[in-house]
């Protein structure tokens, strides 16, 4: 804990308010929810990657026992679900965005696709009579690999004549080209970022109700951003008058990007409430959310790096094709591009970077945002390259990153990807990784294994990240469809506790303690005084979500620009009662005092003034002690560090085991660090995951064969090893509370560590690379290789 | 059909469907929706409750194949109203939980490992909630809930800590 700070202030490790529903079974999750009246929905689903629908027959549905209504695309003519970000192509054209119908028309472009839906009394009688449903499909050939759609033989879209959305570049490709042809050394290869499938554990669900009274809607729906689903439905499809329209985001069950996007479900719900007024619960099980939460990753990539005789880097070149699946969701097309090849310097000095990007439709789940979303891609790409690159030219994994390095006295420092890094000190999340991971006694450690038979390797990334994606300027002329800033109204009550209303959501992250945590900190109150409300469109302002790890960069900040604007309403309060000029006032623990005086007001005094205002400066202020900010940033934040992994992999049995792992992030100031750690946790497990355990897997037809927990290999408990992780601190140079964001960090740099460990411990056996996930067999396959 | 069962201590009777799972006659039934659907096929273990003393999935039992059996889920976890089980609060201090959503099965899980066993290794904890699936904490500080529940249920010298655990 910081000098000066409280046992709840900033840099205190609070435990979490929220904690305690949670542990009694009290959380209150959307399929929580019941309504009077509710019947419940289930959807039927494509079987069919790719199919023409003929006819679809409800009449014995309709007419089963229970059944309230049942609706087909014909039935719902709505607007298309659109997405959230446009990509001109290089050419200058706009990408191209076929309609994204909630409900199949005509066509159905995945397994999973939404045909119809079937509303009961019960959910049993729903699900009985779906199966009368009889649609008449004529199957089309599918597209699923992304190889074979690039070559347009077989289209997802007719209408648009191509499976490319958009051809996008960034970079000067003559003058890097040029750079290549005078490089001492030139390091190459095909790189492929495994498509996942994000599982919350909360599968999705939503409920549409309809008050035929007030002619007003209400969703309640597990989304991580409940405003930007009531833009994007009721302006773009359904045509609901926002006033008309509540959503609320309950307490949701981790979303790690999958639950950002407006899906279907949500609109037909929504609709289908309006159209049988009653409300109508769906909830996905386990196997619906396989096939329609957007999948993330999922990129092929061939990548070259340029170095100088001395290991430096001169130039990167990269071809990617970005698998969109079957139609653009919500933030798909912003991934591959401003999220992944934006971020291609990564933390080296790097002068000039090309980077074209093919967003390409498949016969399969749409893929969007994954915990990460497009940095992932990118730390794991140029961490390869670079582990490459070190193994061809004989430098050290250490030496060629430090050779590279931005120096820590160059920030800001202007990327030549767009990105102007504002802070930053990779040396320093570097040496102090290297300690941590005692690398020093890795030598022995590798030869202790060798005794064992087993193959022991290490593995570095040192990564950067870009969160808080800002400033909406920015962002719209880059092609985004919304403002990226953050909102928050601070109340203070009568008697001096204060509701904060933030436009971020939890999902897990700990809002309520952490901005609790803030808001006791400036305004010099205990922290039970503080309440967070978040998640309801009804009560809480306009608000952008929770993504991209902005909570605290984005929504912390706003806060404080709230609580600024308390604090100066309240001095001016104070000064009046205490006769004093407002610029003598001084605000300390919670106390306003006229300077060089015992003269003093609680903070309560002063908001029971405020609300009674009996003696106060009604000439200059009005009464109540209630201030709302937004606040737009005026640049990404860039979180940065190092990982760094250690792995034993049995040669004989392809089996790999991290024995050890030790993050260093750079995550800003940090608030509560025990939040901050379980957050890194989360995110290296992920990482883990995809680097060893998790792979999407779809047959030639578009049926999805990792379908399952069974099928589907998410890390359990034996398969993690304790972390050790650590922070370094420097400061974010535009917000004032100096913070960055945590959220992801885990995610981004862990899963090259993992893989270049794996690398690491079959070097000498020959193996220069394995593909992500490295399971048994894909290891045992590798050696193989190399063997013959 | 009929089943009657005892749920966190009541005598309960159910007339349901046949094709009921326990899990959703916990939830829409008797309304007990600290018990959560994950998966509904067994492998994530979110819906996981105490039975005859028993860790089970309540996706894969029907309602009715429930009659005669003592069920203890989240509800029933603390030791009275307002108050948390050791093993509760541990997990508080740990942080091991964010979203909250796997949490009930693995306090399921850990209780029935923590009456079994006084000081569990890290193997056995790991074994315990193996069945478990949690998506936000990579397992360390769950892991490190439990050794500290079962240390604190340890220093309290009992012969019998499973109304406490």
């Amino acid at each position: 804990m910081p000098d000066g700070a409280t046992n709840t202030g900033i840099g205190a490790s609070v435990k979490r308010v929220e904690d305690k529903r949670f542990l009694t079974g009290k959380g209150n999750y959307v399929d929580d929810i019941n309504r009077p009246g509710q019947t419940y929905a289930y959807i039927l689903r494509s079987p069919h990657a790719h199919a023409k629908i003929n006819s679809i027959d409800t009449s014995a549905a309709k007419s089963a026992s229970g059944v309230v209504a049942v609706f087909t695309g014909e039935d719902m003519q709505v607007g298309s679900i659109p997405c959230g970000w446009q990509v001109d192509s290089a050419d200058g054209t706009p990408m191209r965005e076929p309609g994204h119908p909630a409900l199949a028309q005509g066509k159905v472009r995945y397994v999973g696709d939404q045909v119809a839906i079937v509303i009961a009394d019960t959910l049993d009688q729903a699900k009985d009579a779906a199966e009368k449903i009889n649609v008449d499909y004529t199957p089309l050939k599918a597209v699923v690999d992304l190889r074979d759609a690039l070559a347009d033989t077989t289209l997802v879209h007719d209408e648009i004549e191509t499976n490319i959305s958009y051809d996008w570049a960034i970079g000067d490709k003559a003058e890097v080209d040029a750079v290549f042809d005078g490089a001492a050394h030139v390091t190459k290869m095909d790189i492929v970022n495994n498509r996942l499938i994000p599982n919350a554990m909360e599968p999705r669900a939503a409920i549409g109700d309809f008050d035929r009274a007030s002619g007003e809607y209400t969703l309640y729906t597990t989304t991580q951003n409940p405003h930007v689903i009531r833009l994007l439905m009721g302006a773009f499809v359904l045509s609901i008058p926002e006033h008309k329209l509540r959503v609320v985001a309950p307490d949701v069950g981790g979303g790690f990007g999958s639950k950002i996007f407006h899906y279907a479900e949500e609109a037909i719900t929504t609709w289908a409430a309006g159209q049988i007024a009653r409300p109508i619960k769906w909830t996905a099980e386990r196997s619906e959310s396989f096939i329609t939460d957007a999948h993330g990753r999922d990129h092929l990539s061939h990548a070259e790096l340029a170095l100088d005789a001395n290991g430096k880097f001169l130039g990167l070149r990269v071809e990617t094709a970005a698998n969109m699946g079957a139609y653009l969701s919500t933030f798909a097309s912003a991934v591959p591009t401003y999220l992944h090849a934006t971020l291609l310097a990564g933390v080296y000095t790097t002068p000039v970077i090309y980077c074209n990007i093919k967003a390409v439709f498949t016969n399969t789940v749409p893929v969007d945002a994954y915990r990460g979303a497009g940095r992932p891609e990118a730390s794991y790409l140029l961490e390869r390259l670079v582990d490459r690159a070190a193994r061809e030219t004989g430098l050290d994994q250490v030496d060629i990153r430090r050779r590279n390095f931005i120096p820590s006295d160059a920030f800001p420092y202007q990327t030549p990807v767009a990105l102007a890094y504002d802070s930053g000190d990779y040396e320093a999340t570097l040496s102090s990784a290297l300690k941590l991971a005692e690398v020093d006694g890795f030598a022995a450690r590798k030869a202790e294994a060798a005794g064992r038979g087993k193959k022991r390797g290490l593995g570095y990334s040192t990564y950067i990240e870009a969160c808080g994606v800002a400033p909406s300027a920015v962002a719209g002329a880059l092609g985004a469809r919304a403002g990226l800033y953050e909102s928050a109204e601070v109340r203070v009550h009568p008697t001096g506790s204060v509701t904060v209303f933030t436009g971020s959501h939890s999902h897990g992250q700990g809002h309520e303690t952490t901005f609790a945590q803030l808001v006791s900190d400036q305004l010099g109150i205990p922290i039970e005084n503080v309440d967070i409300s978040h998640g309801d469109t009804g009560k809480v302002q306009f608000g952008m979500g929770t993504y991209g790890s902005r909570s605290l960069a984005v929504g912390g900040e706003a806060i404080v620009k709230a609580t600024d604007k308390i604090i100066s309403k309240a001095k001016k309060i104070a000064a009046h009662v205490l006769e004093a000029s407002a610029e003598d006032i001084e605000f300390a623990g919670g106390n306003f005092t006229v300077a060089g005086t015992d003269r003093s007001m609680a903070f309560g005094e002063v908001a029971l003034t405020a609300y009674v205002p009996h003696n106060f400066p009604h000439e200059e202020l009005e009464p109540g002690l209630d201030e709302t900010a937004f606040y737009d940033p005026a640049n990404f934040t860039f979180p940065g560090g190092c990982h760094i992994c250690e792995v034993e992999v049995d040669p004989d049995t392809g089996t790999v085991e991290v024995v050890s792992f030790t993050a260093v992030d750079d995550v800003g100031r940090v608030i509560n660090p025990m939040i901050v750690e379980g957050q890194v946790h989360g995110g290296v497990a992920q990482g883990i995951g995809q680097a060893l355990l998790e792979g999407c897997s779809y047959d030639e037809d578009g049926q999805l064969l990792t379908g399952s927990f069974m099928d589907y290999a998410m890390p359990r408990a034996h398969n993690l090893p304790s972390f050790k992780v650590a922070t370094e601190e420097t400061l974010c140079a535009h917000n004032s509370l100096g913070v960055k964001g945590c959220g992801e960090v885990g995610a981004i740099g862990s899963p090259p560590a993992v893989i270049n460990a794996v690398v690491d411990a079959l070097a000498d056996m020959g193996v220069t690379d394995v593909a992500m996930p490295a399971t048994p067999q894909t290891v045992w396959r590798a050696i193989q290789t190399a063997k013959s | 059909m009929k089943s009657e069962l005892t749920v966190n201590g009541r005598k309960i009777e159910l007339d349901v469907e046949p094709r009921m799972s326990l899990l959703d006659a916990l939830r829409d039934e008797l309304g007990l929706v600290g018990t959560h659907a994950g998966c509904e096929h067994g492998v994530c273990g979110a819906c996981t409750v105490i039975a005859d003393g028993e860790a089970v999935r309540a996706c894969l039992i029907l309602a009715v194949q429930a009659d005669g059996l003592d069920i203890t889920t989240i509800e029933g976890l603390a030791p009275a109203r307002g108050e948390l089980s050791v093993l509760q609060d541990s997990f508080c201090e740990t942080h091991a939980l964010q979203c909250g959503y796997c949490t009930s099965g693995f306090l399921l899980a850990a209780t029935v490992l923590l009456r079994r066993t006084e000081n569990p290794s890290r193997a056995e904890i790991e074994r315990a909630i193996s069945g478990n699936l949690c998506r936000c904490t990579g397992y360390t500080q769950i892991i490190e809930a439990i050794e500290l529940a079962a240390e604190r249920l340890g220093h309290r010298n009992t012969n019998e800590p499973e109304g406490a655990a």
